[in-house]
């Protein structure tokens, strides 16, 4: 393995180490996901013939925000005590401190999805668990936590950063989310994914270029 | 620690300023330190040691000027310069959720320390703190996080240590344990640059006191014969009487 890789391993063992040891970030998701979708199903009183059409809304809708608490708590835990310096100043690229966040965020989100379709599934009595509907989460869920760790990273030392990070991210992902929804319907509603493949691109395209983008301004904006 | 040509001096700062919007911190600082010296900065809250420390650690550049440190221009790789100094602050980089000794891998691994484990069990004993070694470090008391911050900080050897004001907050009992632990890392050939507002430890414990006031060193001597007194004399005359922000 190459040191920018081990160095990124290091960072995301790190972050899942702590996580294991105080389970607040995992626990804090996963409750409010299951929350918003309990909540939503009452709401809306899901009945069987509308379920289907809001279901990817409400499902990428629960996914989002608790993915945003998430990334809230990313950076704060490096910014107390200075450990966000600390990182700084050890002799690796910027870019693999930005890369090692975002893989952990990236684990945490998806161990959050993993858990949450299947109750989704139950609750809304929908097939959610399935290979297609997996690569969509994956998809989305990687672009979001792209741009939100990166976000996120801004966001730390500011005043009202719990506010800010939503404020900024959400018009930013909201192509994503969109064809996330758009995806997932389609294969809700029978479509293979080829009928999908242009909201599909479109969440590879977002992937690739903000991950590319995030990459190259992390320094940036991590720079004081 | 790694051997540095002798030639280079540790750390050079020529004409560094740092300006926070139309507020100018720092107004050409220029500062050289001698490989193995001990320079204590001393300077009043707010006239930016703590910056001039930052853009020399890296996390900060300058508005203007250049800095240097071994010969490695800070506005060069400064992965290689990053690999060179060890910062310890009131703040102590540490994961509060982790061990000391979890805390010392994570760090040891982005430095890429050889021998590891070896190195990071030497550290904690020096520092007393090997029994406590698999607690959380928020179980451990503000004197203890600083010792292990040190320990974190010369972990990978660093020819250059930056120190900012590595007492604040600490008991009296737990201040001497820190200048003792400070003063045995700087018998091992380290240049150590620590800025502070206590004059007496200032004198006592390094080999040289600079003064910053007004965004400039005003006064540098030795301290091989300078006593408090005369220190304090141009303290006062430098910093209680000239306006801190311009």
């Amino acid at each position: 393995m190459s040191s920018a890789w081990q160095a990124v391993w290091a960072i995301v063992k790190k972050d899942i180490l702590a996580e294991l040891r105080t389970k607040e970030t995992l626990s804090m998701m996963l409750i409010f996901v299951l929350l918003a979708v309990f909540i939503f199903n009452f709401a809306f009183d899901l009945r069987v013939e509308n379920v289907r059409e809001v279901a990817p809304g409400v499902m990428w809708v629960a996914f989002v925000f608790a993915g945003v608490l998430g990334l809230n708590r990313s950076f704060i835990q490096e910014a107390d005590k200075g450990c966000l310096d600390g990182l700084l100043m050890t002799p690796v690229e910027r870019s693999v401190i930005y890369f090692g966040k975002m893989l952990g965020n990236l684990i945490f989100m998806l161990v959050v999805d993993a858990i949450a379709l299947p109750v989704f599934s139950v609750l809304l009595n929908l097939a959610l668990v399935r290979w297609d509907i997996a690569l969509i989460v994956v998809l989305g869920t990687l672009g979001f936590a792209g741009v939100g760790t990166l976000f996120s990273a801004m966001t730390a030392n500011t005043r009202a950063r719990e506010v800010m990070l939503p404020l900024l991210l959400f018009p930013v992902a909201l192509p994503l989310v969109l064809a996330a929804v758009k995806a997932t319907a389609g294969v809700l509603d029978g479509a293979g994914l080829r009928e999908v493949a242009n909201w599909l691109n479109l969440l590879i395209g977002y992937d690739v270029a903000f991950l590319t983008i995030s990459y190259l301004t992390f320094d940036y904006v991590v720079e004081s | 620690m790694t051997s540095q040509a002798k030639r280079w001096p540790a750390v050079e700062a020529r004409g560094i300023s740092k300006a926070f919007g139309r507020y100018r911190v720092l107004r050409g600082v220029d500062l050289r330190i001698e490989q193995g010296e001990f320079l204590a900065l001393l300077g009043p809250n707010g006239a930016g040691k703590t910056t001039f420390l930052r853009i020399l650690a890296t996390l900060s550049r300058p508005s203007e000027g250049r800095a240097w440190i071994n010969g490695q221009p800070l506005d060069g790789d400064t992965r290689r310069v990053r690999q060179q100094i060890g910062l310890v602050s009131h703040q102590t980089f540490l994961y509060g959720d982790l061990t000391a000794e979890e805390n010392l891998r994570f760090y040891g691994r982005l430095y890429r320390v050889p021998a590891l484990e070896e190195r990071i069990a030497e550290l904690l004993q020096r520092v007393g703190l090997y029994e406590r070694r698999h607690d959380p470090v928020r179980t451990f008391s503000r004197g203890m996080q600083q010792r292990l911050s040190i320990a974190r900080a010369v972990l990978h050897d660093p020819p250059v240590l930056l120190l900012d004001e590595p007492d604040t907050g600490l008991d009296q009992q737990a201040a001497r344990m820190l200048r003792e632990l400070l003063s045995l890392m700087g018998t091992e050939q380290r240049t150590i640059l620590m800025t502070t507002h206590q004059l007496e430890r200032a004198r006592e414990m390094s080999t040289r006191v600079a003064i910053l006031a007004g965004g400039q060193i005003r006064w540098d001597s030795p301290t091989a014969h300078l006593s408090t007194a005369e220190l304090a004399e141009a303290y006062m005359e430098l910093v209680e009487r000239r306006p801190t922000h311009p």
